[in-house]
């Protein structure tokens, strides 16, 4: 007789486990790591054809590069791995497995996170290298960094929501739309004093607070300036984040546990 | 332990519709469906295409939801971890991820059923080599034929050994051998006491190995019981092929491709003894005797057919 003790954390890991191998076996994800690096390459040269401090132009290529092709990668690569589990019917045996289907969610998002971070790790390597070797020290941006792997944590979270909900190409416009939201939802604040007061302020104020406020995960230009980030604030913002990641986890577990698959 | 009198899988009342075009109207696809099936038999869900058993086995892996009726294997709710943990699945036609190798696929599922890492290398070979895919082990799942990902999918169904395996028409796509192989395998599952339910619409496979089988159509069931109680074994007629001379006056058909040969259709064993006698006496030689039995596929047509003449009854009244 066989021994078998399936559990929850066994489940969670060897469905993450697959979604890590899914993804770094997919070529969109080189592709992008390739380009990014790139970009993080070049930097060099963009800094020679602007004016201003070279160190600064790096900082901030560099950074905006790791955020933007992280955003890209979660968003390809995070809205397509429910879909094809669904389409290519690889979901029917796995679910027919003792797992509950809020640890298949919960296992992709972590195999794909761990993706992210393994990216995000790669392209601050090659950043920081570049700044080492010209005699800068890189890391002041490490909160910066740290924030944007919370960011898209935030990211993933979403695209796995609504590639629970719909197809990919409206889960990725949707994605991508929660991430501009998500970047200008301090302007809401502003808006809410220039309309009347009744149910169009209460509207900004109700989008205020459920969209994520990514703005206070941008530390892109304090660091790049040289401001010193405190301790405190980079542990509350990452709090934040990964809280509010963990809710749109929770929602896109409910969203699929509720699915039919016909 | 697949023993007791508890069923393997016991279905009461079960109901589906779909919502039609734009959720305008609900179609059934499963109509008061139940059955119960035992500890240790083979059953066949059979039914043309469309009759509702892929809806019927979804609903029992919870991939669906009835809505209205009960599941449940050995006593408990399918929708239950414990209840999948007990049971192993094939999909029709499956897909599997053509970023794995076969080792890599199945040893994702023995992790998914809990089994150590210290069992799993040598489960994984010995299963690979019990579905005929041993030495394809580090093969990447993209170059698989479908015969190939048909055995690696009953692999998957019976690497942890469940007490009761669902097969979602487990030969299709299969070469005459493969099906010969899964039949064995699934006769294999019956001698360790597993319980197998699978669904066909090839009678032959379900007719050579099941204990009982039920046949669905519309989403209703027409039948259900013993493959020995539902089809006779009695013989309907003879067939007799005769090579050379025909007795003066006895009506024959010609087998296809052979022109020196009768075939002559006797309705009982006298007329075929009187027949013989008169071939021998004739200069004829009888080349076979073939008795003919009702065959699930009779049954098959005679409830199929009964129910569209019935529904044309009803649509034109």
């Amino acid at each position: 007789m066989l021994e078998r003790h399936p559990s929850a954390a066994a489940a969670i890991v060897a469905i993450g486990l697959n979604t890590f191998r899914e993804a770094i076996r997919d070529r969109v994800l080189y592709l992008l790591l390739v380009f990014a690096l790139i970009i993080i390459g070049v930097s060099r040269l963009l800094s020679l054809l602007t004016v201003g401090d070279e160190e600064k132009i790096i900082k901030d290529v560099g950074l905006s590069a790791i955020s933007l092709f992280g955003v890209l990668t979660a968003v390809f690569v995070g809205v397509s791995l429910v879909f094809k589990e669904i389409e290519r019917r690889t979901v029917y045996t796995l679910l027919a497995q003792p797992v509950h289907r809020s640890h298949f969610v919960f296992g992709k998002f972590l195999g794909l996170f761990a993706v992210l971070l393994l990216n995000v790790g790669l392209m601050s390597a090659a950043l920081f290298a570049l700044l080492f070797f010209r005699g800068a020290a890189p890391w002041p941006l490490l909160p910066a960094v740290l924030l944007i792997a919370v960011e898209l944590a935030i990211v993933t979270a979403f695209a796995l929501l609504f590639s629970s909900l719909t197809n990919p190409v409206l889960s990725s416009v949707w994605t991508f739309a929660v991430y501009v939201a998500g970047h200008l939802s301090w302007s809401l604040l502003t808006l809410r004093e220039k309309v009347p007061e009744g149910f169009a302020r209460w509207v900004c104020d109700a989008l205020y607070w459920v969209l994520p406020n990514l703005k206070r995960l941008d530390l892109k230009a304090q660091v790049v300036h040289g401001a010193e980030m405190p301790d405190a604030y980079v542990a509350l913002a990452a709090t934040y984040g990964l809280g509010y990641a963990a809710v749109i986890v929770a929602l896109a577990c409910w969203a699929f546990s509720r699915k039919e698959f016909l | 332990m697949a023993s007791g009198n508890v069923p393997a899988l016991e279905i009461e009342g079960l109901h589906k519709a779909f919502s039609g075009h734009l959720g305008i109207g609900r179609h059934p696809a499963v109509v008061d469906v139940g059955m119960s099936i035992r500890p240790g038999e083979i059953f066949g869900l059979l039914g043309p295409n469309g009759a509702g058993k892929t809806t019927t086995i979804k609903m029992i892996l919870g991939l669906l939801r009835p809505d209205a009726g009960a599941i449940r294997v050995f006593g408990l709710p399918c929708a239950s971890r414990e209840a999948r943990a007990r049971l192993g699945y094939l999909p029709e036609n499956p897909y599997f991820y053509d970023h794995l190798t076969a080792r890599e696929f199945l040893d994702f599922y023995a992790r998914l059923q809990g089994i150590a890492r210290s069992f799993r290398r040598d489960l994984v070979d010995q299963t690979l080599e019990r579905v005929g895919l041993g030495g394809r082990g580090d093969a990447a799942l993209r170059t698989f034929s479908k015969g190939m990902t048909q055995r690696l999918g009953l692999a998957q169904a019976i690497q942890h050994e469940p007490d009761l395996v669902i097969l979602d028409e487990p030969m299709s796509g299969l070469d005459p051998l493969g099906r010969r192989e899964v039949r064995d395998l699934i006769l294999g599952l019956r001698e360790a006491g597993k319980t197998v339910f699978f669904s066909s619409h090839i009678l032959q496979d379900a007719e050579m190995i099941c204990d009982r089988i039920a046949i669905l159509k519309s989403g209703s069931l027409l039948s259900a019981g013993r493959l020995d109680e539902l089809v006779s074994n009695q013989v309907r007629w003879f067939e007799v092929t005769i090579r050379g001379t025909l007795p003066a006056g006895v009506d024959a058909g010609r087998p296809a491709g052979r022109e020196d040969e009768h075939l002559v259709r006797v309705p009982d064993i006298e007329a075929l003894r009187a027949l013989l006698d008169r071939v021998r006496e004739g200069g004829g030689q009888v080349v076979s005797v073939w008795p003919r039995r009702d065959t699930l596929e009779d049954l098959f047509m005679q409830r199929i057919g009964a129910e569209k003449a019935a529904h044309r009854e009803s649509s034109r009244a």
